[in-house]
C-alpha cells in the first residue's frame, strides 16, 4: 500500500506545553489506521496536526513535517484551507449546522467554498454523500427538515456525509462514536469498511475493541510519544513493547 | 423566610402595576381613532391627535437602526472573534462606558456636533443621538450571542476547508442570528422611549414633517410638551400618548421574550 500521510519528527506545542514528541508515523492509503492510548496521550492532537486544525487553537504550533502524497502540508506558502479540503474531519460530538436543513448541511462544504452548483448537481452530490454515509434511506424523505431534527447517530452520519461531500482523500475521525449508542456505533463501524475502498481513514478511539475490530493498522500513544505502530493483528496479539501490552490488557488506561 | 421573599416580590411589582393601572385609567379614554390619525389641533380646539408624533417616532427609530445596527453588529463580531487583540478589548471597554452615559449628555453632544454646524434641528440629528445609544447595546448583545455559539460548530466549518471569514459570517453569525435579532429589538424598545436626547436634536414639530433635515415630532417629546402645558385637552392627550408609548415598548419587550422562550436568553 502506498504511503498517504507521513509524519516526520512531528512535535506539537500548546504554548510551552510540549504535547507531541518526535512522532514518526506512516498512514497507508485506503487502509483504516486506529490511534489508541489513554486520555491525554495526544491522540487527538496528532490527528489534528494532520489537517492543520491544531494551529486553530491560539498559541498552538508544530515543528517537523507532515507529508501528504510526498508534499509537506506545513511548507511555507501552503494554505491550510486547501489542506483541509483534501483531509476531512469528523469530530467527537455531532455538529450539524443548526440553521440548515439536512440537504443544506451535506452541501455546506461546497456551498460555503463558493462552488457553484445547479440544483440537479447539488441533489446528486447530496444523495451520493448520504448513501456513502449509509444515511440516505433514513433521511431521503426528510431532506428539508433541520439538520438538528435527526437522532444523535444520524447526526453523526450526517457529519460524515458532509465531510465526504467535499471529496477529501483522507478522512480523520476523532472518537466519532464516543457520544453514540451501541447501535449507532455499530453502523458507523460498518461504514468504515465500505469507506476505506475510496478513502484513507484515521480513527482515534479510546475503545480498544473498536480498534481491534475495525482497523488495519494501529498506533499506540502514551504521554505524547508514539510507543508502537504496526498491523492491528500483531499489536493486539503480540505487541512488541511492554507498555503496549499493559495498555491492551487493561493494566492501565 | 419564604413569606419575606414573597412580600419583597410583591413590593417590587407594585410600581409596575400602579403605573400600568394609572396609565390605563387616565389615558384609555383619550385613545381613539382621532389620536392616531389627526394632527395636533390649535390650542383650545379638541379633536386633535398625535399622528405626526407617532410617525415621527417610527421614522427616528428606523433611521437610528440604519445608522447604528450595522456598526453595532460589526463591532460585536470583531470583539467576539478577536478576543485577544488590544483593539477588541478597548472597544468592549468603550461600549461598556457608553452604556452608562446619560442620554441627555448624548443629546447635548449631538447638538454640538450636528445641530450647531448644520444650523438647525433635524430628524437626522435625532436619529444620530438614538443610534449612539443603540450601538453599545447591540455590540454587547452580538458579542455575547456569538460567544454562545459552540466552538465545535466553528471547528466543524473550518475542518471542511471553509476560510475563517466565511466561517464567521455564514456559520457562526447565522447560528447566533436569533439572539442578535433579539438584542436589536430590545435596543429598539429602549430608544423608542428616549426623550432627553431628542429635545436637543429632533426638537419637535407641531406640523407634519418627515424630512430628514427638518425637526420632527416624536411621541416622547410630544408627551412631555403636552404634559407640562396648562391645557386640559393636551394633558388628556399626554396621558393617551404615554399609554400608547408604554404599550409599544411592552409589546416589543414581552413579544421578544415570548417568541424566544425556551431558547437562548439575552443577558442584560
Amino acid at each position: 500500500m502506498p504511503d498517504k500521510l507521513v509524519a516526520r519528527r512531528l512535535n506539537a506545542y500548546f504554548g510551552s506545553n510540549h504535547a507531541l514528541c518526535d512522532i514518526d508515523v506512516t498512514i497507508s492509503a485506503n487502509q483504516v489506521t486506529a490511534v489508541i492510548g489513554p486520555s491525554g496521550c495526544g491522540k487527538s492532537t496528532l490527528v489534528r496536526c494532520f489537517n492543520r486544525m491544531h494551529e486553530v487553537v491560539p498559541g498552538a504550533r508544530i515543528a517537523g513535517e507532515v507529508l501528504l502524497d510526498g508534499d509537506d502540508i506545513y511548507a511555507p506558502g501552503v494554505d491550510p484551507v486547501d489542506v483541509r479540503r483534501r483531509i476531512g474531519m469528523v469530530f467527537q460530538r455531532p455538529t450539524p449546522f443548526p440553521t440548515m436543513s439536512v440537504a443544506d448541511n451535506v452541501a455546506a462544504g461546497l456551498r460555503l467554498n463558493g462552488v457553484a452548483l445547479t440544483r440537479a448537481e447539488r441533489n446528486r452530490i447530496v444523495e451520493q454523500s448520504l448513501r456513502q454515509a449509509a444515511l440516505w434511506d433514513e433521511v431521503k424523505d426528510r431532506l428539508n427538515r433541520p439538520g438538528t431534527s435527526l437522532s444523535g447517530g444520524q447526526q453523526q452520519r450526517l457529519c460524515v456525509a458532509r465531510a465526504l461531500a467535499v471529496k477529501p482523500e483522507v478522512l480523520l475521525m476523532d472518537e466519532p462514536c464516543s457520544a453514540l449508542d451501541p447501535i449507532s456505533t455499530a453502523r458507523i463501524e460498518e461504514l468504515l469498511l465500505e469507506l476505506k475502498e475510496n478513502y484513507t481513514i484515521v480513527i482515534v478511539t479510546h475503545n480498544m475493541q473498536q480498534a481491534a475490530r475495525c482497523s488495519d493498522f494501529t498506533a499506540f500513544m502514551y504521554t505524547g510519544n508514539l510507543i508502537e505502530f504496526g498491523e492491528t493483528k500483531q499489536i493486539f496479539t503480540n505487541p512488541a513493547r511492554r507498555e503496549t501490552e499493559d495498555y491492551i490488557t487493561g493494566r492501565f488506561g | 423566610m419564604v413569606g419575606l421573599t414573597v412580600l419583597a416580590t410583591a413590593l417590587a411589582l407594585v410600581p409596575l402595576f400602579l403605573v400600568l393601572g394609572y396609565l390605563l385609567s387616565k389615558g384609555a379614554s383619550s385613545v381613539n381613532w382621532n389620536f392616531f390619525t389627526k394632527m395636533p389641533a390649535p390650542v383650545g380646539q379638541s379633536g386633535g391627535g398625535m399622528a405626526n408624533a407617532i410617525v415621527g417616532t417610527f421614522e427616528l427609530v428606523a433611521v437610528a437602526i440604519v445608522m447604528g445596527v450595522p456598526v453595532g453588529i460589526g463591532a460585536g463580531i470583531y470583539i467576539a472573534e478577536n478576543p485577544a487583540r488590544w483593539l477588541a478589548r478597548a472597544v468592549r471597554f468603550a461600549a461598556d462606558i457608553m452604556m452608562g452615559i446619560p442620554s441627555i449628555v448624548i443629546g447635548i453632544f449631538v447638538y454640538a456636533v450636528v445641530v450647531q454646524p448644520a444650523g438647525g434641528f433635524s430628524t437626522f440629528a435625532g436619529a444620530a443621538a438614538l443610534a449612539i445609544i443603540m450601538v453599545p447595546l447591540v455590540t454587547r448583545t452580538t458579542e455575547e450571542m456569538i460567544l454562545l455559539v459552540p466552538a465545535e460548530l466553528r471547528e466543524a466549518a473550518l475542518a471542511l476547508g471553509v476560510p475563517r471569514w466565511r466561517t464567521t459570517l455564514s456559520v457562526v453569525v447565522r447560528a447566533a442570528g436569533s439572539g442578535i435579532a433579539t438584542g436589536i429589538i430590545l435596543a429598539i424598545a429602549r430608544v423608542a422611549g428616549e426623550t432627553a436626547p431628542l429635545l436637543f436634536t429632533a426638537f419637535g414639530n407641531r406640523f407634519w414633517s418627515t424630512a430628514l433635515t427638518q425637526p420632527i415630532a416624536s411621541l416622547t417629546v410630544q408627551v412631555y410638551t403636552y404634559a407640562i402645558s396648562p391645557f386640559a385637552d393636551w394633558q388628556r392627550q399626554a396621558w393617551a400618548g404615554a399609554l400608547v408609548l408604554t404599550a409599544i415598548v411592552l409589546a416589543l419587550e414581552v413579544g421578544v421574550r415570548w417568541i424566544t422562550r425556551g431558547s437562548v436568553r439575552v443577558a442584560r
